[in-house]
């Protein structure tokens, strides 16, 4: 080994053993947030873990919870199962007591969740039936996939009067989690008698011209609900709109819903008129926002760009304030802050008419609603941004309710 | 005084054929056994989560590596046999109720059925067009599990297995759960190692080096050639299984053609047709990423930079370290890692007169 190689060498090691050195030897509450950085999810997870950690920055910069800080660690899994799993033991190890996570690796995950009781949220993209707590007692969903299904259904009935004899298309990812809400939708179909058909697009989205041919020509679809994430949401916009389909009746959930998705399909130009549900306010008009904003300028820095996408940002928010709300439940039943993961269940299981200065639907815990009530919000994309057209409000909630319940996860034997 | 012999001194043919006829290599072989098997009383569960990832990848490489590295064949199917072996233990745990050591071998059946099965283009074509046909296999297997609620339960094709158990000993932590994939990675090896040196390995190699002479010599190409996939796949199928129990979950997203590539990328960086270098490839993909997480990020503090302001530049430049050190180590030795290996064990056993 050369001596340029042993000092190249040498200074890894150290730098790995720097990085290993735990911060602060004070008490502090450790929670995780699924950071993809890198990898196919990168334009969701990078504003989204600005988002979250920027609260927890707010709450330490306050007086953290009743004195006790809470310290955000990172899990970038590149879209990968082995590196979340290996993050997650770590993080069991540092006594993390709150995660936050979403998409592959939280349906790999929840089982040891369950298992050594760690609380995760998981905000939009969990599975649906974690909305059920007796299913899965430590997996909390803002808005599961069969209450977005629920309200797009509502929306498309609000917006052409009657549904009745009407069709409209289904555009799911080809994937369990993107089919996951055709039960809810069949079910909507029969109740509501419209033609229901379903548009299965791969994840890469590289079928999208031709399905957008498919369904606005031969089957001439009165309403598209689209369930994409990744790519898929920007290119299914620009197909729509190459083919003349008119975007005002097209509504995404919330995988699709966010500013990338606009500025990839093509901006103003392209993306105006099209909805997108929403779990979490957009824009930056909401007080905790501002108060991050204030706490930057107050260290003399610049609030951070992401902040401009403010869909993932804002999620992250709410994310990160659901957890800090739950263990500042926790913290008030246990005031020495030696809080387990039991603890921050009971604690978020206590959370009633929670908004955070209108940022979030107003949400309603129970050890049975995991979902805090399902209530979602459609903005629509007018000159490049996002406008709300409807308050917040749920859908069919009986269907959903018991499509939630419903036996699921296990194959008819 | 440790020394190892410089010429051939076996007396009996049994000594001879023997795994590790040096008698160091013998006792090093025998020292790692009882380093592994006593490894979780000092790691701690982090430690042992990464172990058991590694011994997981292993198993699947050292399979993949009898396929591509012995017998020649180029298959990008791994993940998909791997599924295969998954979703067969969950449902034969679940409907059956039978338990993991059950589902394992089940699962490794079931997958060499199906790898033999997709192994029969590789009688017609070879090299790249052969990929291209195992390619092929990946997307017909995925969609095929994810589209038969019979076999993946409906629209999640989710299935939760319940937590394995050991005659009554619940394999509930990552300490049990290294003892549960740990005999099975010890069968894997010893298996493969025997394998390779047999008639059968002969054959393999035989085969992979000019199929053509090894046929007028003699050997049953069609046979040989099947046999590879459906012992590939077995492993393949044995991983996906114990990746299920492992995880308690049956999910199709975690064996993507993402998954058969990385496979790929460990059996060549570890080293093409060697046992240990499967191994060593396992190891380098799977602690890699995990390691330069460390390395960037550490780094950058003692460069002086503040975390927050370069996370999402840091998260890249960790990928493009990645890319390049697998370039790197490549292009020092394109035998790979097992090769590398190699070269320490000669260079000392004529040390210290290295002439």
């Amino acid at each position: 080994m050369s001596a340029r190689a042993s000092i190249v060498a040498a200074v890894a090691l150290a730098a790995s053993l720097g990085a290993a050195t735990p911060a602060s030897a004070d008490h502090e509450i450790v929670i995780g947030v699924q950071c993809d950085r890198s990898g196919p999810d990168a334009t969701v997870g990078a504003p989204l873990c600005a988002g979250f950690r920027d609260y927890v920055a707010l709450v330490n910069a306050g007086n953290g919870v009743e004195g006790h800080r809470i310290r955000a660690a990172e899990i970038d899994t590149e879209s990968r199962v082995p590196p979340a799993l290996a993050a997650y033991e770590r993080l069991r190890g540092e006594a993390a007591v709150a995660l936050a996570l979403y998409g592959t690796q939280i349906y790999a995950l929840a089982p040891r969740l369950a298992e050594d009781r760690i609380v995760a949220t998981a905000a939009g993209w969990g599975p649906a039936d974690a909305a059920n707590g007796r299913r899965h007692p430590y997996v909390f969903s803002v808005a599961s996939a069969a209450s977005q299904a629920a309200a797009a259904v509502g929306f498309a009935k609000h917006r052409l009067g009657t549904l009745k004899g009407k069709k409209v298309a289904f555009v799911p990812d080809d994937s369990p989690a993107g089919r996951e809400p055709i039960a809810v939708l069949e079910d909507l179909a029969e109740r509501e008698r419209f033609q229901l058909k379903t548009f299965a697009a791969p994840s890469t989205g590289a079928t999208m011209a031709t399905l957008a041919v498919d369904l606005a020509r031969r089957y001439r679809a009165d309403f598209v609900i689209a369930h994409l994430a990744g790519r898929a949401p920007s290119l299914a916009i620009q197909e729509l709109a190459r083919v003349g389909y008119p975007l005002d009746k097209v509504i995404f959930f919330v995988g699709g819903s966010a500013e990338a998705d606009v500025d990839a399909a093509g901006g103003r130009a392209v993306a105006d008129g099209y909805h997108g549900l929403e779990f979490a306010g957009v824009g930056q008009e909401f007080p905790v926002l501002r108060a991050i904003q204030a706490m930057y300028h107050a260290q003399g820095r610049q609030p951070p760009t992401r902040m401009a996408s403010s869909v993932c940002y804002n999620r992250g928010v709410v994310m990160a304030a659901l957890q800090v709300q739950a263990i500042g439940n926790a913290v008030a039943a246990r005031p020495d802050g030696r809080i387990i993961g039991d603890d921050v269940k009971a604690g978020m299981e206590k959370i009633r008419g929670f908004t955070l200065g209108g940022l979030t639907p107003p949400l309603e815990i129970t050890p049975t609603d995991h979902e805090g009530g399902g209530r979602l919000q459609v903005w629509q994309v007018k000159g490049a941004r996002f406008v709300p057209v409807t308050d917040w409000f749920t859908a069919y909630p009986r269907v959903i309710a018991r499509h939630v319940t419903a036996e699921r996860g296990a194959p008819s034997r | 005084m440790i020394n190892r012999e410089c010429g051939v001194y076996q007396t009996t043919y049994e000594g001879d054929m023997a795994l590790y006829p040096a008698p160091l290599a013998r006792h090093a072989s025998l020292g790692a056994v009882v380093v592994l098997v006593l490894l979780p009383l000092i790691l701690d569960s982090h430690a042992m989560a990464l172990v058991n990832l590694i011994t997981l990848a292993a198993i699947g490489a050292i399979g993949l590596n009898i396929l591509v590295g012995y017998t020649g064949q180029v298959s990008l199917g791994q993940g998909a046999f791997m599924m295969v072996g998954s979703y067969t233990a969950a449902l034969v745990t679940l409907r059956l109720d039978m338990p993991f050591w059950v589902g394992l071998p089940a699962g490794g059946a079931v997958a060499a059925l199906v790898g033999t099965f997709f192994g029969i283009p590789s009688l017609r074509i070879k090299g790249l067009y052969l990929a291209i046909a195992t390619l092929a296999a990946q997307f017909i297997i995925e969609w095929t599990i994810n589209h038969s609620t019979w076999i993946s339960g409906g629209v999640q094709s989710t299935i939760y297995v319940p937590t394995p158990s050991f005659f009554g000993l619940e394999i509930n932590s990552e300490h049990r759960r290294y003892y549960m994939v740990l005999p099975v990675a010890f069968i894997a090896y010893v298996a493969a190692l025997n394998l390779v040196r047999s008639r059968v390995g002969r054959a393999f190699i035989a085969v992979r080096d000019r199929d053509v002479a090894a046929e007028i010599i003699g050997v049953d190409i069609f046979r040989y050639k099947l046999l590879a996939f459906a012992v590939s796949s077995f492993y393949a199928g044995v991983a996906g299984a114990l990746w299920t129990y492992y995880l308690k979950i049956a999910n199709y997203e975690h064996f993507t053609l993402t998954t058969s590539v990385s496979y790929l990328a460990m059996i060549i960086i570890g080293g093409l047709g060697s046992v240990l270098g499967s191994v060593f490839g396992a190891i380098f993909i799977t602690l890699l990423p995990i390691a330069l997480v460390y390395v960037v990020e550490g780094g950058a503090a003692l460069l002086g930079f503040k975390y927050a302001a370069i996370a999402d530049l840091l998260a890249n430049l960790r990928l493009i370290v990645f890319g390049g050190l697998i370039i790197l180590f490549l292009a020092i030795e394109p035998e790979g890692l097992y090769r590398m290996w190699g070269n320490v064990r000669r260079y000392f056993r004529l040390w210290p007169y290295s002439y």
